[in-house]
């Protein structure tokens, strides 16, 4: 029979245990899951770089609804707890009671807010779960917003250096003398804030809060010296306290922590506690890597076999991007201890190690940190280290014979040997899964093994193992990058633009550290549509980062003539249009005229300097630019609809003239063709286009990522809407979707294999409020994308484009 | 070796390049991003791109047709590809620019 097993707590603890559980023991326990946060388990030590854009939430997500589904968990998320009531074995929620054979407790814990007036203020918060990394984010979107840290230890300095990267002015508030004074000396500490005062954050130590200032919502912070900082949030990181209230009610022992014996065991054996919530032999903790050896001896204990919670030493390092900080053990002053010290000002290193009886008691390394690993393995064995005490500072490297090839290093553990400090994964747990399962990604040894998935400290450990398990197979390069210029693919440089607010193309490529002074040919035009596209308003497009044909509007032919496309409104023209057409072939003596896919004239062979005022006759007939050559707009095909068509629903010829008024202009990644047909007939071919729609009786059915190009392949059903208006928002907010996501030159069959069908759906059907920004978002940026490029240059933009420098060496005419 | 004049170095966008016509065709005059002058043959030697509608980077453009990379102080093809445009000697003096008069004299019918 299977036993109940209500666990309170949706976290990193509790997910790890029913993992282990469901391993151990499959179908044993009936498993009903209460969450306070109404979404599904992620990896709350990942929310820093979530903070700083350098990750997304998808990417921390650990155990999704799917898989609490696939392991038969009910999930009661977004519901409370109230009451244990032990002596029925029932737990009481707001759904009513759930009753238990088993319980665990992994309520985790809260933020400490201090006590101060106007802690309560809007704008006040913690740095806890992913709703605060919303509103941070939220808030650091404000132009100018500014942000004080209070606390700063290792969340608060995460919080203060993400939202600094999000373009926020930020402080940090510390009561103490210097920085992370639990994890670092003062020396250390020093070296951290010079860097971080470097980045732009400004640090106040020995800062006593008074009072958060504000009417209606939190405005500045005002510290016992009088001094004032504005603010428009307060983040308050100056720690954690178990969250025990519940197992308080249920009067089972509890301290600062639920007390519990080595098997988890509160003082109910029913009940179980884990994770940040307990207290075992007066400790609380608050580090993933004991929490998950507390998840992993309960999971044991559930199903009755023998293990036990031994306290661990723990190391501690920075999620900073660009800042090495590693401490470990305990580095306080004492008469029976030495300390072995390296201070390199010049470098920013400085390294220094605590000693009692020869055996490493704490380490504390800035700036280098390479050697954290070693010193921390043998303070854990406490190692004698006399032997090699003169040399022991400058790391492994130095211990006798050349420097160790890093791999050679790794070759040299044993299978036992742990990798994954945060997981507890061993070497040979990573290269049996490698062979066993043929793995060459990192993101599959990460799935199957854990291996570097939770702080990813141990990445270049696990990805040494890789090479020396794999050799050749193993491509570090799993990420496509752009071109040679970077090692970051599309993606990443798409988020890093957007979320450190980079606003040219020298931004992007310093901060990016691109690895060419000016990129190249394929990395220019992407980061240029990039720019264009996140910052309609603020960025100067770049013509000489565009290819030929988006620079002189106008596609170029083998021969480098050129040819000239007109648009004609949804393929619909007039005898004084084809008039003026005419004329203009005439007079230029334009070699070939065909008619295209798209329903438009394509006039081809114009030499270049002709092309403004075979463009000035164009315009004086009403004609624009067909962008004919962008990776944007192209053209709305149509039939002829309900105008003539004895089969037609609706105006697909009206409705085709409006999606194009209303969208031509738009760059996009690649280019973008449309098509409406006004029966399922399909005349206007609209089901092997970027976006379709195919009218019915009853409305318009929108289709999307067809492709009739390179590949053919039909298109994808979004929805079916029952006016014009509903239908032109949803085409609108799908190819804002696409602009804003899709890689550059990615056509939207590509973009949408890539992300979903379903999430594309999901947003733009099933999320109103998410289309309608979408739509904003597109007409904001159409305010500075429709203006006809024709008859820009015949104006005189960029004259130099049509005509030569110079030409020499011709006759003099004769006088 | 005499020059001939052909402009101010502000007729030539950064990044960019202009045109020169002589009777025996068109020599293609770059500036790059760090104002580094370069000509050279206005026909890329894969199938005669017009390599000043290319993209300047570094110094070296790409031409605009089948997206060779061609050097434009060697005027040879980068990377795997195999050929070579001429190259012309430039100067520049009080802003103003000189092609060598090669550009005109010795050139090839």
């Amino acid at each position: 029979m299977t036993e109940k097993l209500v666990v309170i707590g949706a976290g990193m603890a509790s997910g790890r245990m029913l993992e282990q559980l469901f391993e151990a023991a499959p179908g044993r326990f009936d498993v009903t899951l209460f969450g306070a946060e109404p979404r599904g388990n992620y990896n709350r030590i990942m929310l820093s770089p979530v903070l700083a854009g350098e990750k997304t939430y998808e990417a921390i997500v650990t155990h999704d609804g799917a898989w609490y589904d696939s392991h038969g968990v009910t999930c009661r998320f977004g519901e409370t707890v109230t009451r244990i009531d032990r002596a029925a074995r029932v737990v009481h929620s707001a759904g009513g009671t759930t009753p238990y054979d088993r319980l665990v407790i992994a309520t985790g814990s809260a933020p400490f807010i201090i006590p101060v007036a106007g802690r309560d203020l809007p704008g006040v918060m913690a740095f806890r779960d992913y709703d605060d990394v919303q509103a941070m984010v939220a808030a650091a979107a404000r132009p100018e917003a500014r942000a004080v840290v209070i606390g700063g230890g290792l969340l608060g300095l995460e919080a203060a250096a993400a939202l600094r990267l999000r373009g926020m002015d930020v402080v940090v508030l510390h009561l103490m003398g210097h920085l992370m004074e639990r994890q670092l000396d003062p020396a250390a500490g020093y070296l951290l804030q010079r860097d971080l005062e470097r980045r732009g954050i400004r640090i106040h130590c020995k800062a006593q809060t008074k009072a958060i200032l504000g009417e209606g919502r939190a405005e500045a912070v005002l510290l016992e010296d009088g001094t004032i900082y504005p603010a428009d949030i307060v983040v308050m990181a100056v720690g954690i306290r178990p969250e025990v209230r519940i197992a308080t009610d249920a009067r089972l022992q509890v301290e600062r922590g639920i007390v519990v014996d080595d098997r988890m065991q509160t003082s109910d054996p029913a009940i179980l506690a884990i994770g940040e919530c307990v207290e075992h032999r007066n400790v609380c903790y608050g580090l993933v890597a004991p929490l998950y050896d507390m998840a992993r001896v309960a999971a044991r204990t559930l199903v009755g076999e023998e293990a036990a919670f031994r306290p661990v030493e723990t190391a501690t390092q920075l999620k900073v991007t660009g800042v090495s900080l590693y401490s470990a053990g305990d580095f306080a002053d004492a008469p029976d201890r030495e300390e072995i010290v390296l201070r390199d000002a010049g470098a920013g290193i400085y390294k220094r190690l605590v000693l009692k009886d020869n055996r490493i008691l704490g380490a504390v390394l800035y700036g280098e940190t390479a050697d954290g690993g070693w010193f921390f393995d043998l303070l854990r064995k406490g190692a004698d280290v006399s032997a090699m005490r003169d040399t022991l500072i400058f790391g492994q490297g130095c211990q006798g014979g050349a420097p160790l090839d890093p791999t050679a290093a790794v070759a040299a553990l044993a299978d036992d040997a742990e990798i994954c400090g945060c997981n507890g994964v061993c070497k040979g747990k990573i290269t049996g899964a490698i062979v066993a399962r043929g793995l060459t990604t990192l993101d599959e040894v990460r799935a199957h093994t854990k291996a570097s998935a939770s702080c990813g400290s141990c990445t270049g450990l696990v990805e040494q193992l890789m090479t020396l398990t794999l050799g050749d197979r193993y491509n570090p390069a799993a990420v496509q990058p752009i071109c040679g210029c970077t090692p970051l693919g599309h993606d990443d440089v798409r988020r890093l633009i957007k979320a450190r607010r980079l606003k040219t193309i020298p931004a992007v490529m310093q901060e990016l550290e691109w690895k060419t002074s000016c990129g190249c040919a394929k990395c220019r035009p992407a980061l240029n549509y990039y720019l264009v596209c996140d910052w309609p308003d603020e960025y100067a497009d770049d013509y000489q980062s565009r290819f030929v044909n988006e620079r002189l509007h106008a596609n170029i032919q083998k021969d480098g003539t050129y040819s000239v496309v007109p648009r004609m409104w949804g393929g619909v023209t007039n005898a004084r249009e084809l008039r003026a057409i005419a004329d203009v072939v005439d007079h230029f003596q334009i070699p070939t005229v065909k008619v295209t896919g798209g329903q438009r004239i394509d006039m081809l062979g114009v030499r270049k300097e002709d092309l403004p005022a075979v463009w000035a006759a164009l315009g004086e007939a009403g004609f624009i630019s067909g962008h004919a050559y962008a990776k944007g707009l192209r053209t709305v095909k149509t039939c002829v609809g309900t105008d003539w068509c004895r089969f037609g629903t609706q105006d697909s010829t009206g409705f085709g003239i409006r999606i194009e008024k209303f969208m031509w202009g738009s760059w996009t990644p690649a280019k973008l063709k449309l098509g409406v047909s006004g029966c399922p007939r399909n005349c206007a071919e609209a089901t092997c286009k970027d976006i379709g729609v195919i009218c019915v009786d009853s409305g318009y059915e929108i289709h999307f990522a067809g492709a009739a190009g390179l590949d053919i392949k039909g298109t994808e059903v979004l929805t079916l809407v029952h006016t014009e208006d509903e239908a032109l928002e949803h085409i609108v907010a799908l190819t804002q979707m696409y602009r804003e996501q899709a890689r550059y030159l990615e056509r939207i069959y590509k973009w949408a294999k890539r992300v979903g069908v379903d999430e594309i759906r999901r947003q733009i059907v099933g999320d109103a409020d998410r289309r309608r920004a979408y739509f904003d978002r597109f007409v904001f940026s159409q305010r500075f994308a429709q203006v006809d490029p024709w008859s820009e240059r015949v104006s005189g933009k960029d004259k130099h484009e049509f005509r030569p420098m110079a030409a020499i060496g011709f006759p003099v005419a004769a006088e | 070796m005499s020059w001939i004049a052909i402009g101010s170095i502000d007729d030539i966008p950064a990044r960019g390049a202009r045109c020169v016509v002589t009777p025996q065709g068109r020599i293609a005059v770059f500036r790059t991003a760090e104002d580094g002058f370069f000509a050279i043959d206005d026909h890329c030697p894969h199938k005669n791109g017009p390599l000043a509608q290319g993209i300047v980077h570094g110094n070296a453009v790409t031409c605009p047709l089948h997206g060779w990379v061609i050097s434009l102080e060697t005027g040879e093809a980068q990377g795997a590809d195999d050929g070579a445009v001429r190259t012309y000697a430039l100067k520049v003096e009080d802003g103003r620019l000189y092609i060598s008069s090669d550009a005109i004299a010795r050139r090839a019918a």
